[in-house]
């Protein structure tokens, strides 16, 4: 195992660095956008520039850039938004609500949809499983900014329930502010109803696999009432597949939906990340493609090694 | 005893041949021979909602094929009078419902405005007085059913001398009246009204034209304020008139000769449908700049599944070259491989497009280097499943048997192993259909792609886009859009787990 995780680790660097190195020469290769001056310190991104060695070869530039953020932690400045912010600080200030907003609707969205996911098992093919099972099809089917325009219409203009944008900072009082939520509720439902169909359909198809098994039948045979058998075998069992899911959704947080955030105009990761490609800002957009690829692979390694913690049958590695 | 049943000496004539003549063998089957394909639509025939998941899919297509060269209107149609007109189903003509009517609240200066222009050509802008009632400060407020394509009522247009002609001529030949007399205050220049061309009546404040109270006579009429002169035939026209002039000697004008040819001013409804053979009628309504949507869907339609079904068949020659690659070789190949579709499939797929696009959009356009993009990185995902097929089957007998009797790698690939990992491959090549829509859709509507420029194609993300601005108060802009791509992701999900279930029976159900 502990094998397996080093190797996992290794390959994720390797990965990492050859997807880090592909897209700093493709973004360099682009002709560098003028520096806009507008009320901002032109000076100080023109001597950052030099000091990336912006004229110099890319493969330079590119060891400049890794030995910067290694020795300094310095991920550049902003060039054409932000103008002349460093882009880590721009980054922790966006990425609290990206994880707030993700982080609410999971915490719903979880609960839910193993909550109906476990119902449907047990009424395996009766109506009420129909019913759950058709609403899943339909709702992972559905793009997610379908439900954001939807969600905006009915409760944000028809209904009036729900401002149609996140409230700022300074009306809210704090991101965690009961008013701050309110405003968040739009895009928490509209996140929230593929990741609880998700959930369903694989919560009742792992249990009702699980729930033919024999041992099943032992349980009950031994004494165990129906419910004590399913909580104590069938749910422990089915968890081994379901738990590493909920692990990946937990990092996925972080990475939030480009297409919500936007339409619901939350200042979160994925809207500077759209920004940052509009105005054409290099700096952000390398640091973000980082982030992002980081987010991708790391939480690919967490959901691989946690089914091998939780599993103990698992054996990876041994597979291939 | 015993001897008596032993036979010692038969004489050899004695022997002779049965079935002689006849051949023996097995008895024919009776029942027909079934073949993976006739089981598979077997199974496939059974699965109910995926049958209608088909069909949905077949509609779907048909609608994106055939409208577009059938439809009234093009992508490039653009109406400057009927922007934002709503849909309109003429089967639905008597019902309030889908009949480009909505329901408003006007004041009673708006209440006059609309009545007015039903008044002066017979067409109603409203359809029913739903009730009215005032408010605090006493002011009355009607509740109504407008009609948003008899609301445009009458523009100014400039007509050249010969279209003006023309015009009189269609006019006299059909009996429709087009022309309707200038309004005496034309010149105005109202900012309501398509340039003030709707206040045919007396108002309050002819220098404020845009708040358009008018003046009423005793019976609660509209009183007419044409541009009127003696001359019956001022500006060349000979045409039909409408009903009141002439009275007393008094004619009315019905177009004024300028630098260029003839102002005059037209029924908009009538005169639309002298351009273009038809009267406007939207089904699903316009956009913000007049253009059909009905016909923009089917355009974009046709745009997003073209290219989900060339990324689908791409990806698919590509992923099943470089899976059966891996998976048959194996070892150092294989891991190499394995390593190079483990970065790809890493990187963002944002980032690939965005990367794309900026590089070779301006080069290629947006579309092709879209294509590039899903066709960089989308192979990965078919690669895989074809390499864990293989090592699914390589290992098996009959494979073995084939390599002992001198079979060449090739053979052994393409003859012995890929058709049995066939069904797998061809559900995930169909199921990276929507994701390829889905995954268009956002990147236009996010402008990482911009299809813009070209005014032959649009993309339902780009629609999408468009309507966003008006979700509250035009929702059917963005709405059919909307509806369209979730039912297209909802028949194809679903046929795709048909497919499944009827191309691999051992996957049954793995994940419904």
């Amino acid at each position: 195992m502990t094998k397996y995780v080093i190797k996992r680790i290794l390959y994720m660097f390797l990965t990492m660095f050859v997807i880090t190195v592909m897209c700093f020469v493709l973004i360099k290769l682009l002709p560098l956008p003028a520096v806009k001056e507008m009320g901002r310190d032109l000076n100080l991104v023109l001597a950052k520039r030099e000091k990336m060695g912006y004229n110099k070869p890319i493969m330079v530039q590119f060891f400049l850039y890794m030995k910067s953020i290694f020795t300094e932690w310095d991920w550049g400045v902003g060039e054409q938004m932000y103008e002349s912010l460093a882009i880590w600080d721009v980054m922790m200030q966006k990425l609290p609500y990206t994880i707030v907003v993700n982080l609410y609707s999971i915490l719903i969205s979880i609960p839910l949809g193993l909550g109906l996911g476990i119902y449907a098992a047990l009424k395996k093919n009766k109506w009420q499983d129909a019913v759950i099972s058709t609403l899943v099809m339909v709702f992972i089917s559905v793009p997610s900014y379908v439900y954001a325009f939807l969600v905006q219409y009915i409760f944000c203009f028809r209904l009036g329930w729900f401002p149609l944008q996140l409230a700022s900072l300074s009306q809210a009082g704090s991101l965690f502010s009961g008013k701050m939520f309110v405003s968040m509720v739009p895009a928490i439902m509209s996140l929230s109803f593929g990741v609880i169909a998700g959930f369903t359909r694989y919560t009742r198809a792992e249990l009702s696999e699980v729930l033919t098994g024999d041992y099943m039948l032992l349980a009950r045979t031994k004494g165990l009432t129906k419910a004590q058998a399913i909580s104590r075998h069938a749910m422990r069992n089915a968890m081994v597949v379901i738990l590493p899911m909920i692990i990946g959704e937990f990092i996925g947080i972080m990475g939030g939906s480009l297409i919500i955030e936007n339409i619901f105009g939350i200042p979160g990761i994925g809207n500077l990340y759209i920004n940052s490609i509009n105005v054409r800002d290099y700096n952000f957009f390398m640091a973000l493609t980082i982030f992002y690829t980081l987010i991708g692979l790391v939480s690919g390694i967490v959901i691989d090694i946690s089914y091998g913690l939780i599993d103990p049958r698992i054996r990876m590695g041994s597979k291939k | 005893m015993m001897e008596d049943n032993k036979i010692y000496d038969v004489p050899k004539e004695k022997f002779q041949f049965v079935q002689r003549e006849e051949r023996i063998h097995d008895e024919r089957l009776q029942t027909k021979a079934v073949g993976y394909l006739g089981d598979a639509w077997n199974r496939f025939r059974t699965n109910k909602s995926a049958v209608v998941a088909f069909v949905l899919i077949l509609i779907l297509l048909l609608f994106a094929l055939i409208v577009p060269p059938l439809s009234n209107y093009t992508i490039s149609f653009r109406d400057g009078y009927y922007k934002t007109s709503l849909p309109k189903c003429e089967l639905f003509n008597g019902v309030d419902f889908w009949d480009g009517a909505s329901r408003q609240q006007q004041n009673t200066a708006g209440y006059l405005y609309l009545e007015a222009i039903g008044r002066e050509n017979g067409k109603p802008a409203i359809k029913k007085v739903y009730g009215s009632f005032e408010d605090a400060t006493g002011e009355t407020f009607y509740n109504l059913r407008v009609d948003s394509y008899r609301t445009v009522g009458y523009v100014y247009v400039n007509l050249s001398e010969a279209e003006y002609k023309t015009l009189m001529e269609y006019q006299d030949n059909t009996g429709i009246q087009v022309f309707y007399p200038l309004s005496a205050t034309q010149n105005k220049h109202y900012v309501r009204g398509n340039d003030g061309a709707n206040f045919w009546y007396k108002l309050q404040d002819e220098s404020q034209g845009s708040s358009g109270a008018p003046v009423l006579d005793e019976n609660g009429g509209f009183i007419a304020n044409y541009l009127s002169s003696s001359d019956p035939q001022k500006a060349g026209y000979t045409s039909l008139r409408i009903a009141g002039d002439g009275e007393n000697g008094v004619w009315y004008t019905y177009a004024q000769k300028n630098q260029t040819g003839y102002r005059a001013r037209v029924d908009y409804d009538e005169y639309f449908n002298y351009k273009n053979g038809f009267h406007a009628s939207f089904l699903f309504g316009t956009n913000q700049y007049g253009q059909d949507i009905f016909t923009c869907l089917a355009v974009g339609a046709r745009f997003s599944l073209l290219l989900a079904i060339c990324v689908a068949s791409i990806n698919f020659f590509l992923g099943v070259l470089y899976g059966s690659t891996e998976g048959y070789y194996g070892g150092a190949v294989d891991m190499i491989m394995e390593r190079i579709s483990d970065i790809l499939a890493s990187v963002p797929f944002v980032v690939v497009a965005t990367l794309f696009q900026l590089h070779l959009a301006s080069k290629v356009g947006p579309v092709v280097s879209l294509l590039f993009a899903f066709v960089l990185t989308g192979w990965v995902g078919t690669a895989a499943r074809v390499r864990t097929q293989f090592y699914r089957f390589k290992g098996h007998e009959y494979v073995l048997a084939a390599r002992t009797l001198g079979a060449s790698d090739r053979r052994l690939i393409f003859k012995h192993i890929f058709p049995n990992s066939l069904g797998t491959i061809v559900t995930g090549a169909v199921m990276t259909i929507p994701g390829v829509i889905f995954t268009e859709s956002m990147l236009s509507y996010l402008h990482i792609i911009n299809l813009d420029t070209s005014s032959t194609v649009t993309s339902i993300g780009t629609m999408l886009s468009n309507g966003n601005g008006y979700l509250n108060t035009y929702p059917h802009i963005i709405m059919f859009p909307a509806i369209f791509i979730a039912i297209l992701e909802i028949s194809f999900n679903l046929f795709g787990n048909g497919l499944r279930d009827a191309l691999n029976p051992s996957l049954r159900g793995a994940d419904n």
